[in-house]
């Protein structure tokens, strides 16, 4: 039974989800209605259950002494300061409101931290485009090429450079034609098949005939 | 000579980008702005709506992509404030609804809204942060009240004035959804356009725009604004000039200097090539 009642509960939330889309009547909409509530509370306590495992993790770090303990202690410190801060110092409004503490930190330490640390990323896309865009191949070259447009068709500069030509055959024109049709006709293959992959998973799953979800067996 | 620019250390490379970048902020330059196809349509759909009109704005997207999304969000907002929508804000991303929070104080901030600044519940409402992804977008159709019991200050949703006859998508004119990633423009155009007919226009970062485009060929999304250089030419069009059009100096810079290193490498590549084999 460990397995025939998951089993019969996915077929039945998955064929109600199915029956709601093309019957959106009662009681098939009543019951999508309760069923998007219960996975809007699951993923609240999913929220919790990442945040409970990140101390959990972090606390193991800082008591083993494991390699580069001292970050866990700050995400630990972290953590709790905007916990506490949000929950208990928010002086009875929101504690996403305007001049609140949590608000203090948000607009003053994570914004600006992981601001800085997306940003990084431009210095290694840089070396990485001065290592990877080497014309080796046809395919290579096309991609060089493919890029070289685009990086400057997606800049004024772009259209700085190509001002002499008339309107409609600038870098900025050709790069929408390169997004236009190439890559959305590579793009539409991709997702195309992704969606047939996903569809035919999904009815594996709604059908129990694809139980790996289930765990290992007995 | 060859060999060493082949094998370049990287933070030379460093050094250039961050010259290339940093540089700028201290130029002023105008560079002539081209308005691609895709954020006039954008800007079209805008321009359709009556004073009065309903704004639904998710913000779905944190800081790392701020610089991108955050000018078109100010810029819009100036927009949708000096023609007078109603703009109803909503996050599906935690964080979102606090960047709201910031693009909000920056309009308020603009000296064109000093005398007459967009005020809570009758210019515009902060729904917040609702967890569970698509389904939100789902259950939006079935009763945006519901679906957000309580705005972003904790008042209960009903009580709000700007909330008094909207149910679902039904009740509005326009979805300009800001997206960074999961869940964002890919679910509101599955759920939101695919199942209930709304109008979606979509700002995303330069990474996501790509996939974006076969929405945008089909119909269902109405416009798109992908990246720092959409998020100048919005700030373009709707004539309030913001850190879109100031950083875009700062992109193209970028953009140069690192086709340049491409063209170098290739070129040292090609130096070489005859002599490895």
């Amino acid at each position: 039974m460990r397995r025939e009642i998951p089993l019969i509960l996915t077929a039945f939330v998955g064929f109600t989800y199915i029956l709601q889309f093309f019957i959106p009547h009662a009681p098939f909409n009543q019951l999508d209605r309760m069923l998007n509530e219960w996975i809007q509370v699951i993923a609240a306590f999913a929220i919790w259950l990442g945040a409970l495992n990140l101390m959990k993790v972090s606390l193991n770090k800082v008591s083993r002494q494991s390699e580069n303990w001292p970050f866990a202690l700050i995400t630990i410190f972290g953590f709790l300061l905007t916990v506490i801060v949000g929950l208990f110092l928010s002086g009875g409004r929101g504690y996403q409101s305007p001049g609140t503490g949590f608000d203090y930190i948000y607009r003053n330490i994570y914004a600006p931290l992981s601001s800085t640390m997306f940003a990084t990323l431009a210095f290694y896309v840089g070396s990485a485009s001065y290592r990877a865009f080497r014309a080796r191949t046809k395919e290579a070259t096309m991609l060089l090429l493919a890029a070289f447009f685009v990086m400057l068709g997606r800049v004024p500069i772009g259209d700085y450079i190509t001002a002499f030509l008339p309107k409609g055959y600038r870098l900025s024109d050709f790069a929408t034609w390169i997004m236009n049709y190439p890559q959305t006709a590579g793009y539409r293959a991709i997702m195309i098949g992704i969606a047939l992959g996903i569809v035919s998973m999904s009815l594996r799953i709604i059908l129990g005939i694809e139980r790996s979800h289930l765990g290992g067996e007995e | 000579m060859f060999e060493k620019l082949l094998k370049l250390d990287r933070r030379v490379i460093f050094i250039f980008i961050a010259v290339a970048l940093i540089t700028p902020f201290f130029l002023d330059i105008k560079q002539p702005m081209t308005v691609s196809p895709e954020v006039r349509s954008l800007y079209d759909e805008f321009e359709k709506l009556k004073p009065g009109s309903k704004v639904l704005i998710s913000f779905d997207y944190d800081p790392p992509s701020a610089p991108e999304l955050q000018p078109m969000a100010v810029a819009m907002l100036k927009y949708c404030f000096a023609k007078d929508l109603k703009v109803y804000i909503i996050g599906l991303w935690p964080q979102g609804p606090l960047q709201a929070n910031l693009a909000v104080e920056a309009v308020k901030a603009d000296e064109h809204f000093k005398d007459d600044p967009p005020q809570y519940d009758v210019d515009y409402v902060n729904l917040g942060f609702m967890s569970g992804n698509e389904v939100v977008i789902k259950s939006i159709g079935s009763d945006i009240r519901r679906t957000f019991p309580r705005d972003n200050l904790g008042n209960p949703t009903h009580e709000l004035e700007m909330m008094k006859g909207v149910t679902n998508y039904s009740n509005f004119d326009l979805i300009f959804n800001l997206s960074a990633g999961y869940p964002g423009t890919v679910e509101w155009v599955l759920f939101a356009v695919g199942r209930f007919n709304a109008k979606l226009v979509a700002g995303n970062t330069a990474v996501q725009s790509p996939g974006m485009y076969p929405y945008l060929n089909s119909g269902q999304l109405l416009g798109l604004a992908g990246g720092l250089k959409a998020a100048a030419e919005l700030e373009d069009l709707a004539q309030y000039y913001g850190r879109g059009t100031k950083f875009m100096l700062s992109q193209s810079f970028a953009h140069l200097t690192i086709i340049l290193f491409i063209i170098i490498g290739n070129l040292a590549y090609f130096a070489t090539r005859g002599r490895n084999r």
